[in-house]
């Protein structure tokens, strides 16, 4: 597979899929599963599996290890860690300080 | 499988070059790695040790492989925990590999048993790092300057 750097909007539209999501999971519950572990658990066909593996792989959620014939799919929390920062951390700082300063006036008030 | 392993890999605009550097600077790491930096020669053989800004080892091991600016293999062992001390060793892989104006660093950490306390520890602590990695080189600035807390 060619590889590129994925970019934010490859990582959004990788998330925006349900059945990405609950693969998401099923590594999350057991990381480091073969094509063949993660077709058990999902009600889905191998070549659907396979098609929404690329997706991930290729927005780097998920990265592949190759033991001995098998290739390995592991969880890669690092662009969610980006999103975090980016789309989260950012946005809430502020919200808190607002909720503390609330706070403190009400106290006031009523002190 | 009797094996913990957890993979971490992310996509820093940067040199196969400059990537090697800051990984192996103990001045530049301590930016990233919450007051943190590594000890060693970082050529195959030597001493590698972790120790925190009060000069104190939290894990300590060997170069198993270097091949700079490629691969870096760690023996890695914890120190300071008893019952993650008690697992022994543990390998940390790192890869560089240029992609396209960027390159692609992946880090396999892995020890020879299930359910790994060791490789769990040590797990929760490397998105941000290398977040903050990647914020560094590519902006200048880390995303997250909060003390290192991952492993009391």
């Amino acid at each position: 597979m060619s590889q590129r750097p994925p970019d934010a909007d490859l990582l959004f539209k990788a998330l925006a899929d349900p059945s990405r999501r609950r693969l998401m999971d099923q590594l999350h519950v057991h990381d480091g599963q073969t094509l063949g572990q993660l077709c058990e658990h999902l009600d889905m066909t191998r070549q659907g599996v396979t098609q929404h593996l690329d997706v991930l792989e290729g927005a780097n959620l998920v990265a592949t290890v190759r033991s001995g014939r098998e290739k390995l799919h592991f969880l890669n929390p690092v662009p969610l860690q980006e999103i975090y920062e980016r789309w989260i951390a950012k946005f809430e700082k502020p919200r808190l300080k607002a909720l503390v300063h609330l706070k403190r006036k009400l106290e006031k008030s009523h002190g | 499988m009797a094996r913990s392993t957890f993979v971490y890999a992310t996509y820093i605009r940067t040199t196969p070059k400059e990537l090697w550097s800051a990984l192996t600077d103990p001045e530049f790491m301590k930016q990233y790695w919450f007051g943190m930096h590594c000890e060693s020669g970082f050529t195959t053989g030597s001493a590698w040790k972790l120790v925190n800004d009060s000069g104190e080892v939290w894990d300590s091991g060997e170069i198993v492989e270097a091949d700079p600016p490629r691969r870096l293999v760690i023996r890695w062992e914890h120190q300071k925990r008893p019952e993650l001390k008690a697992e022994g060793a543990s390998l940390c892989t790192m890869e560089l590999e240029p992609v396209e104006k960027a390159v692609k660093l992946t880090i396999t950490h892995s020890v020879e048993r299930e359910a790994s306390k060791l490789v769990e520890a040590v797990s929760g602590g490397w998105p941000k790092i290398l977040s903050n990695l990647k914020s560094l080189m590519e902006t200048g600035a880390v995303a997250f300057e909060e003390p290192y807390r991952n492993k009391k």
